[in-house]
């Protein structure tokens, strides 16, 4: 066993930093260190810098655009990205769709779509949770049905992140309502300029517009639309998950974090000492930290045991769990560490373009909103309930 | 031995309860929180008149209540609703005047809603230690004069007066030394930056420089150490309050929200998630009476019972708020559904007055001195 990097792959890191040194504009690092809000620009801007590097899609095979990358590789540039505050690759068209369409596109579509993600010309976003199908995704009820050339869809799609930048949206719908209920859903790619599609905001516990609802009436989508066969969604839709649970490990992110929350436990003050040095907050960090590092290791034995990003159903589970609690308590001690001044709450403040005097230490403005808005982490992606079934049912055989 | 609340205090949770329910919905609470004052004069003026704000402080002040549970009774009920008006900042500042005596003329008008106060004690760097005090307090001959900064003091805007704590001599961290002052809203030298909260209404950081001021108690340090358990008192059992509120919600969400063909309550994996809620909102509510009891006794024993309260209401609250968040799934990281504003004031209350960790360590130590 030899835990650390090769020599090749240390050379690799420090050519990550050299570009994140030139490339990433300092003007969004900063945004993303303090918690200010992205734009769309903002991130079209650094997706753009990647990919005229080639290194947009991290985990793509390189006859698709990929770079080509072992999972040490991968695993490297996450850290450095993150610690260099660099915003995280929109991961619907790139993490989430792209493997999927690489896996069980045609090449006709795979010709047409992939290119497409690259190069920004399409923003897309995820149509999977319905308002009766959340935990329960199999029951969604959003129909397609095939009318000749087209697929014509009805129905709605909730907690769609970014919906309102989105062109496209990539759609879990019921084709067929015979049989076991997973049997009856296909994957679809729908234009979100079509006749009928309906955005609404949904506005978080914070204030923020992340997520929206999407309406459907009446949508005609092209029958080369569908991905895979008809019917065969579910397949598909698992595939994906795993992607998205297993990326939700970040282990770059909560190491920044981990970083950025011992910078301000340096600077606040507790009884003349830094908040670092008090016995309950300095245990508080401590834990934390052993349980990054431990699951830092975790993270690299699933990439190392699976050769790709897609890691087993039940692992990905145990990844999405602790990589997520792992960044609540993050976000958590954060907001503890800043005293009364988590408290105020100038949402313009988050502006790039914001004026006004900070109100407490400087880093203070969005700790707490994030906070609040981390806790949707453990809900998300399949709540942490249950990835705790899948690894009760899968692995554990109970 | 009895825990049922006096028929008296029934009588004011009841008046001010039935007042809160009827004119105080959730609605008419986000536009109360996200005006431009942060607060309801009007309602302010209605609630002193239904008598509430009596219930605040002692008879010898001029009100009718000023014990344990007294507050208890008024907070509970103002957690149940969230509230955003002037309580905690009228209590604490109104409870060390009626300590200290005199002031009758001022605390008449503030018991009938006609003057505001506001309690400015805590500073940017003091992270909660009630000793950590900057400000400065100068006798120039003819008048005490302020200098410094108190931080995110509630509802500073509204006052008309501020009650500030001052160095009057002495290094900051000890206990003597530190004096009590009221400081006029328009008095020269006094600025607000004033600002909204994350979990609604507003509050502000007041900058005092050579700011003239009264001086109402020059050891003040003992009377700010009461006015601010009276004031984990409040919190505690505004806690209990938005705690009862929270589970209740909770409970009908997981009777009632159907996933995989059964309400989501019926999964064991949730029941005993729920149950260790219901658990925990009982031994907060254990600890907010203990508080409330102690308010009256003897110092040490009394910031004992204080801290334990706080401890218990912050460590419990936080996972009150974050498990209601979780069980409602989605809908409860919205803005429109209720639970999410009630989870949001039941993890700033453990912002206030003292966190957790500092209330278990003040715990520690005051055990060394019994």
């Amino acid at each position: 066993m030899d835990l650390d990097f090769t020599m090749e792959e240390e050379q690799f890191r420090a050519e990550v930093r050299a570009f994140l040194k030139a490339k990433l504009p300092a003007r969004i690092a900063d945004k993303v260190r303090t918690g200010k809000r992205l734009t769309k620009k903002d991130h079209e801007e650094w997706h753009a810098i990647l990919h005229e590097r080639g290194w947009l899609a991290s985990h793509w095979p390189p006859e698709y655009g990929g770079p080509g990358w072992t999972t040490a590789q991968a695993h490297i540039f996450d850290e450095e990205v993150s610690l260099a505050y660099a915003p995280r690759v929109v991961p619907f068209g790139v993490s989430m769709l792209g493997p999927v369409l690489i896996k069980f596109g045609s090449s006709a579509q795979k010709k047409h779509w992939l290119p497409r993600i690259l190069d920004g010309s399409d923003w897309w976003c995820q149509g999977y949770s319905e308002p009766g199908a959340g935990s329960d995704l199999a029951s969604l009820k959003m129909s397609a049905v095939r009318q000749g050339s087209h697929y014509l869809v009805n129905g709605q799609k909730t907690w769609t992140t970014l919906a309102q930048y989105a062109d496209m949206i990539f759609c879990l719908v019921r084709t067929s309502t015979e049989g076991k209920k997973q049997a009856g859903i296909s994957f679809l790619l729908i234009d979100m300029k079509s006749p009928g599609v309906e955005v609404r905001p949904i506005i978080t516990l914070e204030g923020e517009h992340e997520v929206n609802e999407v309406f459907f009436t009446n949508v005609r989508v092209p029958v080369e639309n569908l991905v895979g066969e008809e019917n065969m969604g579910w397949t598909y839709a698992k595939y994906l998950l795993t992607y998205e649970r297993t990326s939700e490990a970040r282990v770059g992110a909560a190491t920044a974090a981990l970083s950025f929350l011992k910078q301000i436990a340096q600077t606040e003050q507790k009884g003349g000492r830094p908040l670092a040095e008090d016995p309950l907050f300095a245990a508080r960090i401590a834990r934390v930290e052993i349980d990054l590092e431990n699951m830092k290791t975790t993270n690299l034995r699933v990439l190392a045991g699976s050769g790709s990003s897609a890691a087993p159903l039940e692992l990905s589970a145990m990844l999405k769990i602790r990589g997520t609690e792992i960044r609540q308590e993050l976000a958590s001690l954060a907001r503890i560490a800043l005293g009364p001044y988590a408290q105020p709450f100038v949402s313009e403040a988050l502006d790039e373009d914001y004026q006004g005097a900070p109100i407490g230490p400087d880093y203070a403005a969005g700790i707490a909103a994030h906070y609040f808005n981390e806790r949707k982490l453990s809900i998300f992606a399949g709540s942490n309930e249950v990835q705790r079934e899948i690894i009760t049912k899968v692995s554990l055989e109970l | 031995m009895d825990f049922q609340p006096s028929a008296d205090r029934s009588m004011l949770a009841e008046t001010l309860g039935r007042y809160l329910q009827k004119r105080y919905p959730v609605e008419v609470r986000h536009q109360i929180s996200s005006s431009t004052a942060g607060w309801s004069p009007a309602h302010w003026r209605e609630l002193a008149d239904l008598g509430v704000l009596g219930g605040l402080v002692s008879e010898s002040a001029g009100g009718f209540g000023g014990e344990g549970f007294d507050i208890a009774a008024i907070f509970e009920q103002l957690g149940r609703v969230i509230a955003v008006e002037p309580f905690l900042g009228t209590l604490m500042a109104a409870r060390a005047l009626a300590l200290i005596g005199g002031h009758e003329a001022l605390m008449g008008e503030v018991l009938t809603g006609s003057a505001m106060l506001a309690f400015a004690h805590e500073e940017p760097t003091s992270r909660y230690d009630l000793t950590s005090i900057r400000t400065s307090a100068k006798f120039d001959g003819t008048e005490w004069i302020l200098t410094g900064t108190k931080a995110v003091v509630a509802h500073v805007e509204a006052a008309d007066h501020v009650l500030v704590s001052a160095r009057v001599s002495g290094t900051e961290g000890d206990q003597t030394g530190v004096g009590l002052f009221l400081v006029k809203r328009n008095a020269p030298g006094l600025s607000i930056q004033g600002y909204p909260l994350i979990d609604g209404g507003r509050a502000g950081d007041l900058h005092l420089v050579d700011t003239p001021s009264t001086l109402v108690a020059e050891a003040g340090y003992p009377v700010i150490e009461d006015a601010v358990a009276a004031g984990i008192v409040a919190l505690s059992w505004e806690a209990v309050g938005i705690m009862d509120v929270t589970r209740m919600a909770t409970l009908e969400y997981l009777r009632t929200r159907r996933q995989f063909g059964v309400p989501i309550g019926k999964f064991q994996a949730l029941q005993h998630r729920m149950a260790t809620v219901a658990l925990e909102i009982e031994q907060a509510r254990s600890a907010a009476i203990n508080a409330a009891n102690a308010l009256q006794g003897d110092r040490i024993k009394r910031e004992r019972s204080i801290s334990a309260a706080k401890y218990t209401i912050g460590r419990a609250g936080t996972l009150v708020a974050e498990e209601a968040i979780q069980l409602h799934g989605g809908m409860g990281m919205t803005w429109e559904l209720p639970v999410s504003h009630f989870a949001k004031r039941l993890t700033m209350i453990g912002h206030q007055l003292g966190d957790e960790d500092h209330h278990l360590a003040r715990f520690i130590k005051l055990g060394e001195a019994v």
